[in-house]
């Protein structure tokens, strides 16, 4: 019981920890610290992904439509509506604070009730089809957006303010990273994992699966409204095609890639597919590479592709994933002496 | 006589044109021990579903504490004290052993998301407290050892004794049993049969039990209701159904008559 608390204060740490670095950002680079934005909001986007997709068991591929959702709403209401705000409030660093975390906290409420609408019909679906009506959810979403004239319909939305700054994107990754892990690590929480491991079972045994699948809709669907807040007011620009099938699958990527299940896979491999597509903005530019290579990394698809392929070849449960193999206990062979298990000793 | 426990009148289940169980009558006491026996698909696993919910019966009626609970979601049901086994294992295979018990207690929280979230005195008292539960119960089970194990690694024996336990942390009234003993040796089938008899005892619950294994049920169950195409042919004692010349029949096969 010693370590109680050590959850909050990592938290903490994380939270203070962006703070500081967030307080140097000016002697970094732009365009790294453009790049270090995107990977924290990607951290954001795959973890609270990985609570449907991972920990749920739910094959969601909307995920893009959610952050297209709490980017148009934050951006609208901190664009259209801030003047009023700062009016009351006056304009310095404590008022745009509370705008910005005002208008995130929006956007995410507002993508929470799209997760809400869509988790409840999708509660009869499973695997594939569930994957397909997701996906739909999503397109939906952007076709809506690019038909709404107040929000730039086709041409997109500028003309956002700047807010995002390393400290808010990385305060809300170290959230949504503390959410599903002390989620995930209570006796409540276990009840998302008896609704992937088996629905059937965790009904006979009480735990009501359709409000634990809501709830991960509805939970994941929020941080991811609070990222696509977060992109908005760092890109300065939105546009429908910016939240599109591509979106939702290299999120999705991010998952598969570090394991299901796994928010430190997770979280790391958020990073890795980050860094790695930027890179690759400078691999089709050398000039020295065959014609072919460098067309190859320019088309993130392929390279998600070979990802994917190469992956499932070589560790088909991701980066830091555990498949349920038979005979072998969990946590290996330290686990298996501990308890010596008639199994792992033959 | 007293209000049973679990109270099933002219139940029926029709899938489309088959009627998998007819007018099934079945009168549970809280402190009985019953089997349902009966050739292979008679309707004995539909009568489980029916009961938990899984289907919901065509016509008829299940009282459980005297309340209706036929329509309900298998996990109202399980909420108001009915626990089931299956036939064919289901734990949840990616949880360790402790866990797939905790899941049992899941039922039993009153704090929810907000207190994992916020993770103040409460939430660890009531965590200590569940897993002080599923400890009490792995030990008296004897898998305390296989805690921390992935329950897929335990044998199959032990297997279908975790599943037992993971019913019973729902702290149930009346607990299901579907095929305990399928694909048991005669040691472990023994061994099962104590189990049962200390679930029983130790709990205070009814078990009512679906197995094919004769000498297991026999030996253990006060009163046997016999099955056959979905239609109770026989009830009583061990003895009873055993010179039931109808229970004959379903098994064995009518009597040819000598020319």
């Amino acid at each position: 019981m010693k370590y109680r608390h050590i959850k909050k204060w990592i938290l903490l740490a994380g939270i203070v920890l962006s703070a500081v670095a967030s307080h140097f950002s000016g002697t970094i680079n732009s365009y790294y610290l453009q790049i270090v934005i995107f990977i924290g909001i990607n951290i954001t986007l795959a973890v609270s992904l990985n609570l449907i997709n991972g920990y749920t068991g739910q094959f969601s591929l909307g995920h893009a439509g959610f952050m297209a959702i709490g980017a148009y709403v934050s951006a609208y209401l901190s664009t259209e509506h801030s003047s009023a705000f700062f009016k009351a409030f006056g304009t310095n660093f404590f008022s745009i604070a509370l705008l910005f975390i005002g208008v995130l906290i929006a956007g995410g409420l507002v993508a929470s009730v799209a997760g809400l609408i869509v988790g409840v019909p999708s509660l009869r679906l499973k695997g594939d089809y569930l994957a397909i009506v997701t996906l739909g959810f999503g397109e939906i979403i952007r076709v809506l957006i690019q038909n709404t004239d107040a929000v730039g319909g086709p041409r997109g939305y500028s003309g956002i303010a700047s807010y995002t700054t390393l400290f808010w994107t990385y305060s809300v990754a170290a959230i949504t990273i503390y959410v599903v892990v002390s989620l995930i690590d209570s006796t409540y929480g276990r009840g998302f994992l008896t609704v992937r491991d088996d629905e059937v079972a965790a009904e006979a045994v009480g735990i009501n699966t359709t409000r634990y699948k809501v709830t991960a809709f509805v939970l994941g669907a929020f941080f991811a409204g609070v990222a696509g807040g977060l992109y908005a007011h760092s890109t300065t620009y939105i546009n429908p095609s910016g939240f599109d099938f591509q979106r939702s699958i290299e999120i999705v990527i991010m998952v598969i890639l570090g394991g299901m299940g796994s928010t430190a896979g997770v979280t790391f491999a958020a990073i890795l597919l980050t860094l790695l597509l930027e890179y690759l903005r400078f691999v089709s530019g050398y000039e020295w590479l065959p014609e072919i290579v460098r067309r190859i990394a320019q088309n993130r698809v392929i390279i998600y592709s070979l990802v994917l392929i190469a992956l499932m070849l070589l560790r088909p449960q991701g980066l830091f994933g555990r498949l349920p193999r038979r005979g072998i206990p969990v946590g290996g062979m330290a686990a298996s002496r501990r308890t010596k298990l008639p199994a792992a000793s033959a | 006589m007293p209000i049973p426990l679990l109270d099933l009148q002219q139940c029926s289940v029709r899938f489309g044109g088959l009627t998998a169980v007819s007018a099934f009558d079945l009168q549970i006491s809280a402190d009985d021990l019953i089997g349902l026996i009966g050739p292979n698909g008679a309707g004995k696993t539909t009568v489980f579903n029916v009961v938990t919910g899984v289907y919901r019966p065509t016509a008829g009626a299940i009282t459980f504490e005297s309340a209706s609970i036929s329509g309900l979601k298998p996990s109202s049901i399980a909420r108001r004290g009915i626990a089931r086994t299956f036939q064919n294992i289901r734990l949840f295979p990616t949880l360790s052993v402790f866990d797939n018990v905790r899941a049992g207690f899941n039922l039993h929280l009153r704090h929810g998301l907000a207190h994992a979230l916020w993770r103040m005195g409460t939430f660890y008292r009531e965590e200590n407290n569940v897993a002080q539960q599923v400890r009490e119960l792995l030990e008296i089970f004897d898998l305390s050892k296989f805690a921390d194990a992935l329950c897929s690694s335990l044998s199959y024996g032990d297997q279908r004794r975790l599943e037992i336990v993971r019913a019973l942390a729902t702290r149930p009234k009346l607990l299901l049993l579907d095929e305990p003993a399928a694909g048991m040796n005669p040691r472990e089938k023994e061994k099962l049969m104590e189990l049962i008899q200390l679930v029983k005892q130790k709990f205070k619950i009814a078990v009512l039990l679906v197995e094919h294994d004769m000498k297991v049920v026999m030996g253990i169950c006060e009163r046997i209701a016999v099955l056959d195409y979905g239609i109770k042919i026989a009830e009583g004692t061990p003895a009873e159904v055993q010179a039931n010349p109808k229970v004959i029949e379903a098994y064995l096969g009518e009597e040819t008559k000598k020319v």
